[in-house]
């Protein structure tokens, strides 16, 4: 894929230098992929994330041009903003399908998904579950911070039982969604877990999840500074927590296996639970298109329409 | 039929011989009798015998059987309406006989299964009564089990013998539709087929021959409307689609999903009308023009992803094709009850453009102007259709394909700079850049919903809110200007207007036709461009005395129904009042004369309303 992303479009305006055949784009700066200075609090986990998104497009030389960046809505989901490439910011929830529009319509693009635990797993939850058993090509990154924040402290699908928000001043009673084990039964065909707080795993996963061709599924705990401080100390070595990553042993193509890693009570593991090479949809549309484009080899649209006329006089 | 009868004297016993330029033939059974495929086989051929056709047909809401009827009309000349009343009824069980005897005229004939239906003595006198033995016929002529799938064809047979049709067309037609299946099913077919024709008229009280019409020159198509629109999706260049199964609008994504790989392309079906509307917002951003589409309920689903659309200036199509509402309401029944949510449904200020064909044929090329509106403005676009265009067949002109179709690939020639929202152009428009596109600034734009400054960046500055909604209206001033003022059927002045939209085109201007004959002032306006309106309606208004907006929707509370209400508030125009109904059944001539009559006898309504 990431020779796809860095190809040189193969028209170039005429008024702007063309590069000389065969010379190099350079990969890009930080500076050239930052756009807006983000709006979130300071000490929100989202930063780490964004950083390592601009690290990520800086390693594997991806240009501008070549990638888009899709966003819900929530404080994660303003994202696109931040980043200088092609970026949609659509409605609450259904980002995926948005992006799912894309990915099977342009495959000469990679599509990145940012967005948050309400989104994806609340008003979005349908979309998720369709998304992960479609296997659409494209990479998902939740921000998961256990409680909704851009709209000041609500319980989130995410929040644990007890957690005392605006909405549930007593402590939250409905139980979390597991976002592990939900993907792991929807079919995603890539599903890991990592936390802000540890960058170099939080590339290495989007890095994966990336490269695997199919629907890429990363939950990155992100802790809300605001509105649920501290919620992920016990996985943050440096507050005196344990970074327990998936043992090496785990096999990661055994889905009871994943499964099973993801019931682990809290801090529970991070790395990669479930990974497996199921053909994409965008993989079968295309052999779809291959076998009925086979059939009308050498026409032209208007006579392969013609054919459907002529059927009806 | 009967006015227009030229009738022929009988000669001797054998019957006698009408000549006709018109007929309208009405077939009821039940759901599964594949009394579809007959209306079928006769609207085609009407199609290939250069005549006009149009039909309409009933299906139950539920899966399997329930009463269902086609309705074909024929004719030589101009066919407007499937017609108020047939002059053959095709009765295939008692409760068919019983509850359509009333849609035939008096005198007409009743052709019924004498194995299934008890005549009743009381209609004998108004109606010509044919009991023939379809069922135990139809299993003598094929044999075996198939007795069930061979009535329908024994009984075109009939038919064509009846009508004096055009035998090796049907033929032809035939095997055609059973062709490339198990030989002998083509064959058994046109055994029954011709059992059918051969049957022994004697008893039948007369049969008819069509008058030769005027020769269209070139080739007529025949289809519904549901597959106008698909096909002129297609030659539009709509390349990518999603969907959510929902009677009626559901062919059209059968259709596109069939289709769209031949192209290239690609039609989704999703998880939910959500899903379908964001995924073809998605595929729209992403450079080509796509399409969703639904019915009633779906599309209040779509309404919030409809409004980012709008926001965000994307291009999207999305078909509606209308069924009775609210909710489930009436899902195989006919209502124009949608005006309101496709011009206004969603939330904020949001212009869309809406479009209603008004045949057809319409809907083909409604489908590439909408697609062009869309690229051309960046807006979302509805196409209003309805359910009694999308299943009606009619027979139109071949549309030329090599012209008509067009190709919307994306350009992703580098560019400059961009400003996706860029305020300094006068009609407000801005051509896209796509994904893929190289920038040569470095400045990326994001596409949002949040109102934003000329590069896309959120900003909430009262002054940027007022200049990127007076963008978003300013963009329909300019469609509103291209825009043609629809022309007056009938006179340009008089005393009554009939004003319709959509699919009720056709019995409007038959009325209008049928009371000018009687010596009446009247004449017709149908507007097709629902939002923006054309300019210049109210100088055509000001020429009549009376203006009636005929709609299949409710009067509302104030007298006057959807595009009433539009009209009445554009205009300001007391002279608006409405012709409504919602029985769920496209318009009879009849009613819709009836209701004029008494609209002007009345006149207390006007006051009302002014």
């Amino acid at each position: 894929m990431s020779e796809a992303i860095a190809e040189i479009p193969a028209r170039e305006n005429a008024s702007l230098a063309p590069p000389a055949p065969g010379a190099e784009r350079k990969g890009l700066t930080k500076k050239e992929i930052a756009a807006d200075h983000p709006t979130w609090c300071p000490g929100c986990g989202d930063f780490s994330v964004l950083a390592l998104y601009f690290k990520l497009i800086e390693k594997r030389k991806i240009w501008h041009e070549k990638i888009t960046t899709v966003a819900g809505i929530g404080c994660s989901s303003r994202f696109p903003y931040f980043v200088q490439a092609h970026g949609v910011h659509y409605i609450h929830g259904r980002a995926l399908p948005f992006a799912t529009g894309i990915s099977l319509s342009r495959p000469d693009l990679h599509v990145f998904v940012f967005g948050g635990d309400g989104d994806a797993f609340s008003i979005g939850g349908n979309h998720f579950t369709h998304t992960s058993r479609k296997n659409v090509k494209l990479t998902y990154v939740v921000m998961d911070n256990w409680v909704y924040g851009l709209t000041k402290k609500q319980t989130s699908p995410t929040s644990p039982v007890g957690f005392k928000s605006k909405t549930d001043q007593w402590g939250a009673v409905d139980y979390p969604i597991n976002p592990m084990k939900q993907a792991i039964a929807a079919g995603a065909t890539f599903v890991a877990r990592t936390t802000s707080t540890n960058p170099n795993h939080v590339l290495a996963m989007m890095e994966a999840a990336m490269d695997h061709d199919g629907f890429g599924f990363v939950e990155c705990l992100s802790e809300c500074v605001e509105f649920y401080e501290g919620a992920f100390d016990a996985a943050n070595p440096r507050k005196g927590g344990v970074f327990k990553e998936v043992p090496k042993e785990h096999d990661v193509t055994d889905e009871l296996a994943a499964y099973k890693l993801a019931g682990a009570d809290f801090p529970g593991y991070f790395g990669i639970f479930y990974k497996n090479n199921k053909p994409t949809k965008n993989a079968k549309e295309a052999e779809i298109q291959r076998g009925m484009m086979e059939k009308v080899k050498g026409l032209k649209d208007w006579q392969i329409l013609q054919k459907n006329f002529d059927k009806m006089k | 039929m009967s006015d227009t009868i030229a009738t022929a004297s009988p000669s001797g016993g054998a019957p006698k011989v009408s000549k006709i330029n018109e007929a309208v033939i009405r077939i009821a059974g039940n759901s599964q009798d594949g009394i579809q495929a007959i209306g079928g086989f006769l609207a085609r051929l009407a199609g290939r015998s250069e005549q006009e056709v149009m039909t309409f047909m009933t299906i139950p809401a539920t899966i399997s059987g329930g009463p269902s009827i086609f309705q074909v009309r024929i004719g030589s000349g101009e066919v407007l309406s499937a017609g108020d009343e047939a002059d053959v009824l095709l009765a295939l069980y008692q409760h068919s006989y019983e509850d359509h005897i009333g849609s035939l005229k008096k005198g007409g004939i009743v052709l019924f299964d004498a194995d299934h239906v008890e005549p009743k003595p009381e209609w004998q006198k108004d109606y010509h009564h044919v009991g023939i033995p379809l069922s135990t016929l139809a299993v003598e002529a094929i044999g075996g089990t198939a007795k069930d799938k061979g009535k329908n064809i024994y009984a075109l047979g009939l038919i064509a013998r009846m009508f004096d049709l055009n035998v090796p067309k049907l033929e032809k037609l035939i095997s055609e539709r059973f062709g490339g299946k198990d030989e002998s099913i083509v064959k058994n077919a046109l055994v029954a087929f011709h059992a059918g024709y051969a049957y022994n008229t004697g008893n039948l009280l007369e049969t008819f021959k069509f008058t030769e019409g005027p020769g269209k020159g070139g080739h007529q198509v025949v289809m519904n409307g549901n597959e106008a629109l698909g096909y002129g999706l297609i030659a539009a260049g709509v390349r990518f689609g999603a969907g959510y199964p929902i009677t009626p609008w559901s062919d059209i994504m059968e259709l596109l999903r069939r289709e769209l790989p031949k192209y290239g392309g690609t039609f989704v079906q999703c998880e939910d009308e959500i899903a379908s509307i964001s995924m073809a917002v998605g595929a729209s951003y992403a450079g080509r023009v796509a399409v969703t589409g639904s019915s009633g309920p779906g599309i209040s689903l779509k309404s919030e992803a409809l409004g980012w659309a709008v926001m965000a200036e994307v291009p999207l199509v999305i078909v509606d094709v209308q069924r009775g509402g609210p909710s489930t309401g009436l899902p195989t029944s006919v209502e124009q009850s949608d005006l309101n949510i496709a011009r206004f449904g969603s939330h904020g200020d949001s212009p869309r453009v809406v479009l209603a064909p008004a045949n057809v044929e319409d809907c083909f090329y409604t489908a590439i102007e909408a697609v062009n509106i869309a690229r051309k403005y960046n807006v979302p676009v509805f196409i209003l259709s309805d359910q009694a265009i999308a299943t009606r067949i009619e027979a139109f002109p071949e549309p030329n394909l090599e012209k008509l179709c067009q190709d919307i690939s994306p350009d992703l020639t580098t560019v400059p700079d961009f400003k996706p929202y860029d305020l300094t152009t006068p009609d407000g428009v801005v051509p896209r850049v796509v994904p893929g596109t190289r920038i040569a600034s470095g400045k990326y734009p994001v596409a949002t919903g949040l109102e934003h400054d000329e590069a896309g960046h959120p900003t909430a500055a009262p002054k940027m809110h007022q200049a990127m909604v007076a963008k978003r209206r300013r963009k329909l001033l300019a469609l509103q200007a291209t825009v043609p003022v629809p022309k007056v059927y009938g006179p340009p002045e008089g005393n009554v207007l009939l004003v319709g939209w959509g699919s009720t085109q056709g019995p409007i201007r038959e009325a209008v036709d049928r009371a000018r004959g009687a010596g009446d002032s009247i004449s017709s306006l149908h507007i097709k461009h629902l939002n923006p309106l054309p300019n210049g309606l109210d100088n055509i208004f000001s020429g009549f005395h009376h203006v009636f907006v005929v709609e299949m929707n409710d009067e509302g509370l104030y007298g006057y129904g959807q595009l009433g209400g539009l009209l009445r508030a554009r205009f300001c125009d007391p002279r608006i009042r409405g012709i409504n109904k919602t029985d769920g059944l496209t318009w009879k001539v009849k009613e819709i004369l009836a209701a004029v009559k008494m609209k002007l006898s009345s006149n207390g309504g006007a006051a009302k309303t002014v």
